[in-house]
């Protein structure tokens, strides 16, 4: 009886630092977060509030910053989830497909990622932004194409947003590059031998034997460059500067924040809020993607 | 015979055609490699610059007419970014330092001691893993404020130490080694924490040093904890440091000294990077989510 005692303790000795950790930086925010998010008219200096109900909520939602947020978090979002994946499969597909040099396209290619975000948004703000002295080198192209010049970084919105996007692209595409590649790679190369015995077309192949194998690592892809999206706030911040709001650049994250801090800050209520509306958008993005693909699994069978 | 000659025609047809093949696809790599590889070419570029000549090319040049380390003097010397590499240094070997003791203690546990309600807590573990950070920083940034750990390395520090995913993944690690093992040291007389230090830690190094390449990134690039967390420069990380050296910095828009800035701080990690090449890349496959 003591020494289990004594075992039991000592277990729970070595779990201590972890769970202090988690309990108060994990746990305990999380039920507050939503005691916050019910909390109406919070006062964080007094530590007051008047009563709680749904205020804050429709407070944000009918927050002309949140909804210009949430625009363009959904356009980032159905834009660059898509045009990685596919863009990083053709690579995928391109690096497996030779052996010289592929070991140097792979380091180049995973040179995004060990970059900080900040710092090299701000080589795109100058490749893409009109001064007074260059129209930068971005400009410079469309014109040399005969294109009308455009202000990226200040100018109109669909400009931004392009800036935007490229930018999230480039950011993203290291990891699907390095996780598809390796998918590929470990296809078993006697399927393919099979095929070209039956003299399969190179699209069959494709789309018979090596998308059905590297589906799941696909799917996982869709799923986290989705969640990645919908929390986007950096890149924004690199290329725009911080104030994202007067830009018309905002993402819902960078609303949360904003809402927290700053100049604009020092409600926590609507703060909380508007994270727990971004969490309940991304699962239930992810509950669909599941459901899609399990359905999509049973007509396979 | 006839049906050599067509066999010939055929694989020679197929041949071509590979070799047209690898050619455009060795072509469309290089030009994603081009579009991966030149804003850094155009970083350290524009870092050589001069402001005077940076300013007066409309039409910007592909190479440094007369190449100049003055930005490079002018980032260390007009702006702080000495102070805020050596804060960024700090915090990601505090950091990660921490992260792993606690780390490794907790996997430990979970994956070789025996207690009760073991299996409840890890089950609440995991599901810890799926709560975004965006939900709880909110709370931590009003903890710390009243804690009045602002603008300080504990509270910069301590929010990130503790990782569900990492201990997950050092407790699938530790599982695979043998029992065997632990009952022999058992007999020997090793101590439980003795044996974690002596035989598990060594054999687990592959995840070990993965979870500390996916935690230094993950330091270096931190942005939203720190900016709430610190409005004193003082402690400003590099990714504040660039901000505010943006907004702030080098009072006219003295773009070719930004750039040299950007250099310095985007040095580290990529020749971190080139070094560990393998290492990185295995790690990053392993448990890497960025993107």
């Amino acid at each position: 009886m003591e020494s289990t005692f004594k075992s039991n303790l000592k277990a729970w000795l070595y779990l201590l630092p972890a769970l202090v950790f988690l309990g108060v930086f994990m746990i305990y925010p999380l039920v507050d977060v939503f005691i916050y998010s019910f909390e109406e008219g919070y006062n964080s200096a007094s530590q007051t509030s008047f009563g709680t109900g749904i205020y804050n909520y429709s407070y944000v939602l009918h927050d002309p910053y949140f909804l210009q947020a949430l625009k363009n978090t959904l356009i980032l979002v159905a834009i660059t989830v898509p045009t990685s994946t596919i863009l990083s499969l053709l690579i995928s597909l391109g690096l497996n497909k030779i052996t010289k040099l592929k070991e140097l396209f792979q380091t180049v290619y995973f040179l995004p990622y060990v970059t900080n975000t900040l710092a090299v948004g701000l080589v795109f703000m100058i490749l893409f932004k009109k001064t007074a002295y260059t129209d930068g080198l971005v400009n410079l192209l469309i014109t040399a194409f005969g294109g009308k010049s455009v202000d990226f970084i200040e100018g109109p919105y669909w400009a931004k947003m392009m800036v935007l996007c490229i930018y999230t692209i480039w950011i993203v595409m290291p990891f699907k590059v390095l996780v598809l590649t390796s998918s590929l790679a470990s296809v078993n190369p006697i399927y393919y031998s099979a095929a070209r015995v039956d003299g399969t077309s190179n699209t069959r192949i494709f789309f018979r034997i090596t998308l059905p194998m590297i589906s799941p690592m696909i799917f996982y892809l869709v799923i986290t460059g989705f969640i990645g999206a919908f929390k986007a706030y950096s890149d924004a911040v690199a290329l725009f500067g911080t104030d994202l709001n007067v830009a018309e650049m905002n993402t819902i994250v960078g609303y949360v924040y904003d809402m927290l801090y700053g100049d604009s800050g020092g409600y926590p209520s609507y703060a909380s809020a508007a994270a727990i509306i971004l969490f309940t958008i991304v699962l239930t993005i992810t509950v669909i993607n599941l459901l899609v693909r399990n359905k999509s699994n049973l007509v396979q069978k | 015979m006839a049906n050599n000659h067509e066999y010939d025609e055929i694989s020679k047809s197929a041949k071509i055609k590979d070799i047209a093949g690898k050619t455009v696809t060795y072509i469309l790599l290089s030009i994603w490699g081009i579009i991966v590889l030149f804003p850094f070419y155009w970083m350290i570029l524009t870092s050589f610059k001069s402001y005077s000549s940076y300013n007066s090319e409309f039409v910007p040049k592909f190479y440094p007419v007369s190449p100049t380390i003055q930005n490079y003097i002018d980032a260390f010397t007009t702006v702080s970014l000495s102070r805020y590499l050596l804060n960024t240094a700090i915090f990601t070997i505090v950091t990660t330092a921490v992260m792993l003791v606690v780390t490794t203690l907790a996997a430990f546990a979970f994956a070789r001691l025996k207690f009760k309600g073991k299996n409840i807590v890890f089950v609440l573990f995991l599901a810890l893993m799926m709560i975004p950070n965006e939900l709880v920083i909110i709370t931590n940034f009003v903890t710390v404020t009243n804690l009045d750990m602002r603008n300080s390395f504990p509270g910069l520090i301590l929010p990130s130490v503790a990782s569900v995913f990492y201990i997950y993944l050092l407790k699938e690690n530790f599982e695979a080694i043998p029992d065997n093992l632990y009952y022999a040291a058992k007999v020997d007389g090793t101590s439980d924490f003795k044996y974690l230090v002596k035989v598990m830690v060594p054999i687990a190094r592959p995840t070990l040093v993965t979870i500390i390449i996916l935690k230094v990134i993950e330091c270096w690039n931190s942005y939203v904890w720190p900016r709430l967390i610190t409005d004193d420069p003082k402690y400003f990380l590099v990714s504040n440091g660039i901000q505010e050296i943006r907004e702030n910095g080098f009072g006219r828009e003295n773009i070719p000294a930004m750039m040299a800035a950007v250099v310095v701080i985007s040095l580290p990690l990529i020749v971190l990077f080139l070094v560990f090449r393998k290492t990185v890349m295995t790690g990053v496959s392993r448990g890497g989510t960025k993107g």
